[in-house]
């Protein structure tokens, strides 16, 4: 059936862009597009961060299908909305549609673990400097963020909850940043904290949480403005916990 | 700090987040070049004694026109610019201070820091919104022109 073909490409597209964090008004208009170019007029779909639905014709049954993992993949974004726009540009055949789609779907992240972590040092010594540390601050900047950033990737590899994570990886944060001033390396201790937090900062929810009320998708837009928010606590409470601890032995 | 400084941390800044949100590759030059140019506006703001919020404001709408250049060069989705290039304009040093008040039981300073929080996130929003609808605006003006 040419129906149901067309409706596992749509969800699969959906899928892959809310895995790898697209605005759900995205994710929507890209369904939209590839199910047009294939002949079809009166689609509907309505996308969250948890979980897609779509149908074909408002009075067929519409399909759902779950999203369990988020992550931040803007390489499968970029792939997904190119395969789209050879649909609708250049309208390949639904097989080749669902071959490409299935490759994105398997393919694996652009940067090893390694590059991000380095990657990671070298934005948390960047943003040191940039919000007014001096230059002796960005070493241990960089190493503190660095390690951070390592360890919370061992964490997610153990727990399986990012936000889990970022509590236990700013934790670490603070006991490095810590010890590093009281070794006599950098000067400010708020400097090399604020640097090394950094990448674990829920930049992209936050700005998509905008995004997505101002395009006037309520649902998504609060519940991720709700993640980015409890990451931030995560964070907030794993560099309190520190501060708690120095307080107590000092 | 001198204005190189700026320049060269901000770029690593932005193209390093690039890497870590597993951008395409090629598009991690122009990510970093997006948010050093949206820093150096703000910095230079700041300089000539530009409340932050309104030199955030001006810093957003500038990664949004230079997102959107970029999105039509390179033919890519417009998220990934700007993500890389708002992120020097998110104010986590605030946030940091907000949070560390708070656990100094320094509630005052705490939610007039987070207040300012919200504003500048919300200031960033504008911004690309703003630059979003007068994209929208020239496109109608050059059709129908």
């Amino acid at each position: 059936m040419n129906d149901q073909a067309v409706i596992r490409i749509c969800l699969l597209a959906g899928k892959i862009m809310l895995q790898s964090g697209a605005e759900t008004h995205r994710v929507e208009d890209t369904m939209k597009r590839i199910a047009e170019a294939y002949g079809y007029t009166d689609i509907q779909s309505f996308a969250m961060p948890t979980g897609v639905h779509f149908s074909i014709n408002r009075t067929e049954a519409s399909r759902f299908l779950r999203v369990s993992s988020r992550a931040t993949d803007l390489h499968k974004i970029s792939d997904v909305n190119e395969i789209s726009r050879s649909i609708t540009n250049d309208n390949i055949s639904i097989d080749e549609a669902k071959k490409r789609l299935d490759a994105v779907d398997e393919s694996r992240q652009t940067f090893t673990k390694t590059a991000q972590i380095i990657a990671a040092a070298l934005v948390s010594g960047s943003f040191t400097i940039m919000f007014g540390g001096t230059w002796p601050d960005f070493l241990p900047s960089m190493i503190t963020g660095g390690v951070a950033y390592a360890f919370m990737f061992w964490v997610v590899h153990l727990i399986g909850t990012r936000f889990i994570a970022d509590f236990f990886a700013s934790i670490l944060i603070g006991l490095l940043a810590y010890v590093s001033i009281q070794m006599g390396f950098g000067h400010s201790l708020d400097k090399v904290i604020i640097g090394a937090v950094m990448p674990l900062v829920p930049g992209l929810p936050i700005t998509n949480a905008v995004r997505d009320l101002l395009a006037g998708h309520l649902v998504a837009g609060v519940s991720k403005g709700v993640e980015a928010g409890l990451t931030a606590v995560a964070i907030g409470a794993g560099v309190a916990v520190m501060f708690g601890f120095v307080a107590l032995f000092s | 700090m001198g204005i190189l400084a700026h320049t060269i941390t901000s770029f690593f800044a932005a193209a390093g987040f690039a890497v870590l949100f597993n951008a395409p590759r090629k598009s991690l030059i122009p990510c970093g070049v997006v948010g050093m140019l949206g820093w150096l506006v703000y910095i230079g703001l700041i300089e000539v004694n530009f409340l932050a919020v309104p030199a955030t404001v001006i810093a957003s709408i500038v990664v949004g026109i230079c997102s959107r250049v970029c999105a039509e060069t390179f033919k890519m989705p417009i998220l990934i610019f700007y993500v890389a290039g708002i992120i020097p304009l998110v104010p986590g040093g605030v946030a940091y201070n907000a949070m560390r008040s708070f656990i100094e039981s320094d509630y005052f300073d705490g939610v007039e820091l987070a207040a300012e929080v919200m504003i500048l996130s919300g200031g960033i929003a504008i911004g690309l919104m703003f630059s979003e609808v007068m994209n929208q605006l020239w496109r109608k003006i050059v059709r129908s022109a």
